[in-house]
């Protein structure tokens, strides 16, 4: 098949009464599966010669057992080193050849990895793909293991303990969900646990999670379908099923009343993070408190921006956002005091603002503000086809959250369809203020500036 | 309601579903990696430059397949303009452009933009100020005249600068947090000296701030800020035709002036090697950079170099992150790079390791601008050449970063012919040009070296490979004390 692309019904130049309106998109693709159960997905866009070969694993560090924490993650940089076929840092070495570029990421449901390359190597990634899926454990050895294991200690250095606020969200995962929740742990895990990972359970994490019917690959770019579905079927038909692990659960998790908490660390000013249970990635509520965010801190006329850093110029910054994952998503208010200000003046106006939205739903503008950002963004994401969030990476995030890689316009619609009172009502709902987690990061050998008083919890 | 329907076409509409046919039993045969047939070529439209009728310059490129519309103006004024009293000038001026413009104030403005959908954002660096659109196509004529309000018209109230000025004293205050702002600012002081405009940080300092009056920044932005000293760049889902038309009408009546010509001084090179270590107490991670002063954009050396760069430490696969992070696990990750600008930037070796490794990570960085003076193997340099080549492409899939490409053109008045050019350049490099520019700009005898991290873990490792004086610093000796922030 050749390059066809098509806007229906452009929109002209033509002035706009009221920005209201909707964008249909289409992202086309083939969806089949091989034998031994790895999902494919074929999306075509030839705008550059260029192909993103994306896969997903369905499992991230919520599978993780205890005394493993960090596993996931490290598996996924293990899956750097080289297989039975590939030597290692020829993964790499070869990619770059290609004029390719490649990464991973973990989080708590899932790994995935990317290939970006010029059309041509194609094959290149589909056979690196298929090795590390099919051939891996006789490559393996212990010091590979070790090797990575200092990587990944390094980047939990680079990442938490030697930023400023760093250990914020390790603090955060473990006070919010009860020890045996799947996310009271941090991706990054310990440094104890890092360190006791074996090559034993190396196999056994590849044996149960690293299968094919726990996988799904999307190809997005300048392909031929057909000729795609072709090379799919020849590398990986070599790939052994090794069946598919039972879905995870999990009890819904409840924070039953407030907690606070304090940390210390090397900063010249205080901050605030707060933080609540919210619904779980594409639930109701989910999108809502998307919505939510957008109301409080996204732009200068958004509540908590315009009283706390605009007006009364108590806050350096605000930010929130709701992380939403499968079976619980985390919504967090964070905001850094102005010398001479604190933490519970900041505390006081959140908790203004947060009580009048309860009281009275924003105005229509407001969130329809917030709608049309998220509307031009599904635009921007048409553009890219690699990377983290390219549309192969949407596709399979879509396919493995919904069953339906195409799912851009009811993932769209879940924001356009909302109104001033469901984001009310999500507000009543999920930022209640006898469930919610507390912590204040101050400058060392200074506790007493923390918000409200500490809980002994 | 107006509907906007995009659809990429695979051939059929919607989910196709091909049926199982003509499975194959061979196994793929893995005893080497697959032959990969010849790289495929970009074929760019042209780009399309010339004037507006008051002699504005434009750049436009179509991008039919999103209807998204990225309008870029790109200001030849920056850091290096501050005059010598006033550092941070050119960048505070840059900060007030959208804090409040034309009839809006910076509430209002602020609202009218995100309501569309549309971002205008400020950036602005040691030559240039960019002011750039990235709007919706439906709201095109909503967002232009925004744009120029905020090029042209500026409020600079006084109570927005007093706000933005508390906003970047915050900022001071927060850099002695962040070790790797403190490297920098040592880095880039050591390098040029606090005299030339790259080696002072860009907010400028307390006292600048402090002083800076709305005043000068009216004058700035009235002296800087002409179309004769401009460009704006298009690139999107929109004829030639239609968008002249629309940058006449908000940008026609702006008019020429006089822009002061630029004495920018060459920096002075590094004669000597030098330890400066920044005592951070506690730090989990030392922050390293080496390096000296590296050469302008538009040497000849510049293709050679990149891709003597990327075997030394600019790519995954390259030789310092290879040793430093695979080999010895000491990093996160470890890279080098040449800063090309107007005049010469920096070439820098960094990472942030491992407190108890600092001594051997810093022996293995010298191992490797040591070995790059020796050779580089065929293979090293296939993969360079065509990591860097092949992948060119890639940049040209976004309207923003199809933009920021052109930008590139006019701010370095690279040839017109260079997008065709570039990938032919890069294959054209020799192993010979390769070690010729590392013999060049590689000196591992005569470079700065700057370790933010905990003193008492790391000064007796440091102190004895004698790679030359070691000077320890605090950091307040680097960024000053945390300065006072005026209503607090």
């Amino acid at each position: 098949m050749r390059r066809c692309l098509a806007v229906l019904a452009a929109v002209a130049l033509l002035p706009a009464a009221a920005p209201a309106q909707e964008t249909q998109i289409e992202v086309p693709y083939t969806r089949f599966v091989l034998p031994n159960g790895l999902n494919v997905i074929l999306h075509e866009d030839h705008t550059t010669p260029t192909v993103s070969v994306n896969m997903w694993y369905d499992v991230g560090s919520g599978r993780e057992k205890p005394g493993r924490t960090g596993f996931a993650h490290l598996f996924e940089h293990i899956l750097f080193e080289g297989s039975e076929n590939v030597p290692e840092g020829k993964f790499d070495e070869w990619l770059e050849s290609a004029g390719g570029n490649n990464n991973g990421s973990t989080n708590s449901d899932r790994t995935n990895y990317w290939e970006d390359i010029p059309s041509n190597a194609l094959e290149l990634a589909l056979f690196l793909e298929s090795d590390r899926m099919g051939h891996l454990l006789g490559s393996l050895s212990p010091e590979t293991v070790d090797g990575q294991r200092n990587v990944v200690k390094n980047e939990r250095r680079q990442s938490y303990e030697n930023r400023p606020y760093g250990m914020a969200f390790l603090t955060l995962d473990s006070s919010m969900y009860a020890p045996d929740h799947p996310y009271s742990w941090p991706t990054i895990g310990s440094m104890e646990d890092l360190s006791a990972a074996s090559h034993e359970d190396v196999v056994e994490f590849f044996n149960t999670y690293y299968t094919p019917a726990n996988a799904s690959l999307s190809i997005a770019g300048a392909i031929d379908t057909e000729e795609t579905r072709r090379l799919v079927e020849h590398w990986f038909s070599d790939v052994e099923g090794r069946g598919k692990p039972a879905p995870i659960t999990a009890p819904t998790p409840y924070l039953a009343y407030e907690k606070r908490m304090v940390l210390e660390d090397r900063v010249q000013l205080p901050r605030i993070y707060m933080c609540w249970l919210t619904a779980p990635l594409h639930t109701p509520g989910d999108a809502e408190m998307d919505i939510v965010s957008g109301v409080l801190t996204d732009g200068k006329t958004s509540r908590l921006y315009r009283r706390l850093v605009y007006d009364l110029q108590i806050a350096q910054d605000v930010f929130s956002f709701q992380g939403s994952s499968a079976m619980s998503s985390q919504f967090c208010i964070i905001s850094t005091a102005r010398a001479g200000h604190s933490l519970d003046e900041i505390e006081t106006v959140i908790q203004e603002e947060l009580d009048r939205l309860k009281a009275e739903p924003p105005s229509k503008r407001e969130v329809q503000r917030i709608q049309n950002g998220y509307e031009a963004s599904f635009l921007d994401r048409l553009e890219r086809i690699g990377g983290f969030g390219g549309k192969a990476d949407a596709l399979n995030a879509y396919y493995t959250r919904t069953g339906n890689p195409d799912y851009f316009n009811e993932d769209l619609s879940r924001y356009m369809s909302l109104g001033p009172t469901d984001i009310q009502s999500a507000i009543q709902t999920f930022l209640r203020d006898d469930g919610r987690v507390v912590l204040s990061i101050v400058p060392q050998g200074k506790p007493e500036l923390a918000a409200g008083r500490p809980s002994t919890e | 309601m107006r509907t906007t329907r995009i659809l990429f076409c695979a051939g059929a509409l919607g989910v196709l579903l091909l049926s199982s046919e003509g499975l194959e039993a061979q196994a793929p045969d893995r005893s080497q990696p697959p032959e990969l047939g010849p790289p495929p070529t970009l074929s760019l439209p042209s780009i399309e430059r010339y004037e507006l009728s008051n002699g504005l310059q434009v750049m436009y490129m179509p991008k039919r397949n999103v209807p998204l519309v990225q309008i870029n103006i790109i200001v030849k004024v920056g850091q290096a303009d501050d005059p010598d009293s006033q550092p941070g000038l050119a960048s505070m001026t840059a900060t007030m452009l959208d804090e409040g413009a034309g009839e809006l104030n910076a509430l209002e403005l602020s609202e009218a933009i995100d309501f569309l959908g549309a971002s205008i954002r400020v950036g602005s660096g040691e030559h240039t100020t960019s002011i750039a659109l990235h709007t919706p196509l439906s709201m095109l004529d909503e967002a232009l005249p925004l744009l120029a309000d905020v090029v042209l018209r500026p409020q600079f109230a006084v109570e927005e600068v007093d706000r933005q000025r508390r906003q970047r004293l915050t900022q001071m205050v927060q850099a002695h947090d962040e070790p790797r702002a403190i490297a920098q600012v040592i880095y880039d002081r050591t390098l040029f000296g606090d005299a030339h405009p790259y080696g002072i940080p860009f907010l400028g300092t307390a006292q600048s701030l402090t002083e800076m009056s709305v005043d000068d920044l009216r004058e700035f932005h009235r002296t800087f800020f002409v179309p004769n000293n401009s460009v704006v760049v298009v690139v999107g889902d929109v004829s030639r035709d239609e968008i002249t038309e629309r940058l006449e009408s908000v940008f026609g009546d702006w008019s020429p002036g006089s822009v002061p010509t630029s004495t920018h001084t060459q920096p002075q090179q590094i004669q000597s090697r030098e330890v400066i270590l920044v005592d951070k107490p506690g730090a989990a991670q030392s922050e390293i950079r080496i390096g000296r002063i590296g050469v302008h954009r538009k040497t000849e050396d510049y293709y050679a170099l990149t891709v003597m760069n990327t075997i030394l430490g600019g790519s995954f696969a390259s030789r310092i992150n290879q040793n430093l992070r695979e080999d010895k696990g000491y990093t996160y990750g470890a890279r080098s790079y040449f800063d090309f600008n107007l005049l010469p930037g920096a070439f820098t070796a960094y990472a942030a390791v491992q407190t108890a490794v600092t001594d051997s990570a810093l022996v293995e960085f010298f191992k490797e601008l040591d070995a790059i003076l020796e050779d580089v193997t065929e293979g090293e340099m296939t993969r360079a050449r065509n990591f860097v080549a092949l992948r060119f492409p890639s940049r040209f899939q976004a309207v923003s970063a199809i933009a920021g490409q052109l930008g590139q053109l006019y701010i370095h008045e690279l040839p017109e012919g260079y997008f065709n050019e570039y990938v032919q350049q890069i294959l054209a490099v020799t192993k010979e040009d390769v070690m010729r520019v590392a013999r060049e700009y590689i000196d591992p005898q005569r470079v700065a070296v700057i370790v933010v991290g905990d003193r008492e873990q790391i000064e007796a490792g440091v102190q004895a490979l004698d790679l030359g004086p070691v000077h320890v610093l605090s950091v307040e000796d680097v960024l000053g004390p945390p300065p006072e922030v005026p209503g607090s």
